[in-house]
């Protein structure tokens, strides 16, 4: 429309050009966007260099294939699933604990989680894995004098010290995060528990955690898919990981770069379930706050 | 009649803010007492230290004849532990004016968990009892709703089954209805009614100086931390003596 057509029709019209009813009917059409398309047609051919590189490149996929499934690489897998869970739960309760000392208004179990917070979160993680393995330097020996004895070499294995450091490391950062999601419940819900003749640990327990767990969920789904990729730091103490295993097949046949592929596709493989699984869980975990009729009636209800 | 909470003298800072200055009171059993007065007068911490939501700085409150929060011995006052301190909140209820359901619990699991997780009664006579209450209050049809789901008046009258199922002594409610529309007042009004009729011992903080007239067997008029004016709601409400109550009044009904 020209700037003086526009002009007309905007003011001295007689009012029949300017709202035009038979207008109404015409198809709407949505806005095209070539960007997108330009975007995304670049993309693909970006892709398709990189791929034809990769297909040209001196990489032997048959030795991919054929290490996929390998003895050697599947135990290293089942001990990453294996070090990953045990490490995170270790952390999750860990770091519940923690969190729930350093909000405490008893100063010496706040003063000791202030402590353990600030130490593993100020020193590197693989430092601490070092220090874990090495321990036996420091303490030959441990036990309890009379109970039991054992010779630290023998308690510190590469699997020990792995599950010790990360599990440790974890719960100083998961007690920020339990930290976090107790701050985000309402002092309402504490004031109505207390209410109801609930002690504070009650509270915490029926209450306060479980409401907290929407917002803990989230960050800590977050840290279990770091985890996953952190056991690989145990490699430089021996533990048997799946990046451990490949490392020790191709010190063997030279072929680097196809069993990191095969490592990284577990690795990819391991996350992308964690992945689903953390939707589901915070699901599960945002029951009543939001208003999901549906789900609501398809719940058991309580009771008869 | 045989008083069931006794106040002494109580006296509460926030600061430097004089929460409650020598407050002292006694109220009967069966009786229903409303609290009015401005916001900052007192009235709402006053409830909350019954129930020893907030502490005492100094003075006593006996709750069914306990002194609430201390044990004597000899002429020293010991503190009680966490878990005296949850046992003796269980003679009274408390109403809360944000309602305060638990988000993650259904209308009917909100008003078990306290039988159930505190008093440790048997679940199937806990739910029998919880249906019972939702239709005192009109709602059982709302019986596996959530918090998020329910209006205002409608959550108030969940918070009131929740505090009825300990089978309190006493109820006390914090301006119950103070966060509701208008038009969902009347609800909740109307319970808290049935209620003081079945002989409950209540102690309303209200706005609502019409409910305080019908319903109350006494008003009490705070202001600034202390009691200025008690008697039956004809004398305190309708003829003033004092010229606080007057003004506060006049600007309520205003």
């Amino acid at each position: 429309m020209s700037s003086a057509a526009a002009e007309a029709a905007i003011g001295s019209g007689t009012g029949t050009e300017r709202f035009d009813p038979s207008i109404a009917h015409l198809t709407h059409v949505p806005r095209r966007h070539y960007g997108r398309w330009i975007a995304s047609l670049l993309i693909v051919l970006a892709f398709a260099y990189v791929g034809k590189a990769f297909a040209e490149g001196q990489i032997d996929w048959k030795v991919v294939g054929q290490f996929f499934t390998a003895q050697a690489i599947m135990e290293g897998l089942v001990n990453t699933i294996i070090m990953t869970f045990c490490a995170m739960a270790l952390g999750i309760v860990l770091g519940i604990l923690f969190a729930v000392m350093v909000m405490s208004p008893n100063p010496v179990l706040k003063g000791v989680a202030v402590f353990y917070i600030w130490f593993f979160r100020g020193t590197p993680l693989i430092l601490q894995l070092l220090i874990w393995f090495n321990l036996a330097l420091v303490f030959p020996r441990i036990g309890i004098p009379g109970l039991f004895e054992a010779r630290m070499v023998d308690v510190m294995t590469p699997f020990v010290a792995t599950l010790l450091g990360l599990g440790i490391n974890q719960g100083a950062y998961t007690a920020e995060v339990v930290r976090s999601g107790i701050l985000s419940v309402d002092t309402g819900q504490t004031e109505a528990a207390k209410s109801i003749g609930m002690t504070r640990l009650t509270t915490l327990r029926r209450i306060v955690l479980p409401q907290a767990m929407r917002v803990i969920i989230p960050p800590v789904g977050n840290e279990v898919i770091s985890m996953v990729k952190l056991t690989s730091i145990a490699s430089v103490i021996g533990f048997a990981e799946v990046l451990r295993n490949a490392q020790t097949i191709y010190y063997a046949n030279a072929r680097v770069i196809e069993l990191l592929i095969v490592a990284a596709a577990w690795y990819l493989m391991i996350v992308t379930v964690l992945s689903v699984g953390q939707h589901f869980l915070e699901r599960y975990f945002a029951k009543g706050h939001n208003r999901r009729r549906a789900r609501v009636a398809a719940r058991p209800a309580v009771g008869a | 009649m045989t008083p069931i909470v006794v106040a002494a003298d109580v006296r509460k800072t926030f600061g430097s803010v004089q929460a409650l200055d020598g407050v002292s009171i006694e109220i009967s059993t069966g009786r229903v007492l409303c609290i009015v007065g401005p916001s900052g007068s007192g009235k709402s911490t006053f409830l909350r230290c019954i129930n020893q939501l907030e502490r005492i700085d100094s003075g006593a409150i006996w709750v069914d004849g306990e002194l609430v929060g201390y044990r004597r011995v000899g002429d020293k006052l010991y503190e009680l532990t966490d878990a005296e301190v949850a046992r003796q909140r269980l003679a009274s209820g408390m109403v809360f004016q944000r309602f305060n359901l638990f988000q993650h619990l259904t209308a009917i699991e909100n008003i078990i968990e306290g039988p159930v997780t505190v008093q440790k009664r048997r679940r199937s006579e806990a739910i029998d009892e919880a249906v019972a209450l939702l239709d005192q209050v009109g709602l059982a049809a709302k019986r596996d709703a959530y918090p998020s789901e329910l209006s205002g008046g409608q959550q108030q009258r969940v918070a009131i089954a929740r505090a009825l199922a300990m089978r309190p002594k006493l109820m006390l409610f914090d301006e119950p209805t103070s966060a509701l529309d208008p038009e969902l007042v009347g609800d909740v009004l109307a319970v808290m009614r049935n209620l003081a009729s079945s002989g409950m011992t209540m102690i309303v903080v209200t706005h609502e100086l019409g409910f305080a007239r019908e319903v109350a067997n006494e008003v009490v008029f705070m202001d600034q931390g202390a009691i200025v004016e008690r008697g039956p709601p004809q004398d305190v409400l309708v003829h003033p003596q004092q010229q606080r109550t007057r003004d506060f009044i006049a600007a309520v009904l205003a």
